[in-house]
């Protein structure tokens, strides 16, 4: 049991020690059959882009990578961190199993779809 | 709202605050006005033999971004559509953070920076400048005699 502990201790340690992140632009919009996401990712080669939904909490993290000549010495930057992430919160009623993603030109889109039986159903109301 | 579903990041707003206060507080800004929080954001660096520019300008076609040096001032100039539905749909926006317009930024250029030398990449929505330093302005040993 106490070793159990001290292992969640640790892991939310390692956890908290994460380094720190630039939080990257999204757009978010939402139709009948789903939720689509805009992440602004500029830097980002498609193999160190890293998405993860887990329960019903979505990471988008990425490592920035850029052609560097040798020596060159930085005088100015607003990019200053070489990784992005941002967690997202979904809700029940999202299929995570149907994400979809594209990422091209630093862009990521995600397409969320609204579960099946989430969709949207038309009521008829009753005048009585 | 959906607004209130995110998870804030602690590092970068402490970052983004820290960005206000040193903007609040910088001694001697740019002639050209706000040097930080522009579209496309700008990281400027330096070998003795080259500037280094990268702008980050992500979704946009290379064929329609404009990059110009005149009079030793560099300008990236061009435009970002906006990828939310329009009005018509219906459809409904939760979040809408990403740049969308037309952008222009300028960057002076070192007084050595080669105009006709330079060359222009784009990938991974990074645009990166690379302009070569006249060799005058290398340092240069001199022998004592």
């Amino acid at each position: 049991m106490m070793n159990d502990q001290t292992d969640v201790a640790r892991r939310e340690e390692s956890k908290a020690e994460a380094q720190a992140a630039l939080m990257c632009p999204v757009d978010v919009f939402e139709d009948a059959t789903g939720i689509t996401l805009l992440a602004d990712l500029p830097g980002v080669p498609k193999d160190a882009l890293h998405l993860q939904v887990e329960a019903e909490t979505l990471t988008i993290e990425g490592e920035v990578s850029l052609e560097v000549p040798e020596g060159m010495e930085a005088t100015h930057a607003e990019v200053n961190l070489p990784r992005y992430r941002r967690v997202f919160t979904l809700s029940r009623e999202l299929d995570t199993e149907q994400v979809r993603a594209e990422f091209r030109n630093g862009v990521l889109t995600l397409r969320i779809p609204r579960a099946e039986h989430a969709q949207p159903r038309r009521i008829d109301v009753e005048v009585v | 709202m959906y607004r209130s579903l995110f998870a804030n990041d602690m590092y970068a707003e402490l970052d983004r605050l820290q960005r206000e206060m040193s903007r609040a507080f910088e001694y001697s800004p740019s002639i050209r006005g706000a040097v930080r929080g522009g579209f496309p954001a700008m990281n400027v660096g330096g070998t003795p033999e080259s500037v280094e520019i990268y702008a980050f300008a992500p979704g946009i076609d290379p064929a329609d971004i404009e990059v110009q040096i005149e009079k030793g001032v560099l300008t990236v100039a061009g435009e970002r559509a906006s990828a939310l539905p329009s009005g018509d749909t219906k459809a409904s926006v939760h979040i809408d953070e990403r740049f969308a317009g037309s952008f222009r930024r300028v960057v002076t250029l070192p007084e050595d920076a080669d105009p006709d030398r330079v060359t222009a990449q784009y990938r991974d929505g990074v645009l990166h400048i690379s302009i070569q330093r006249r060799e005058t302005s290398l340092p240069r040993r001199i022998s004592v005699q």
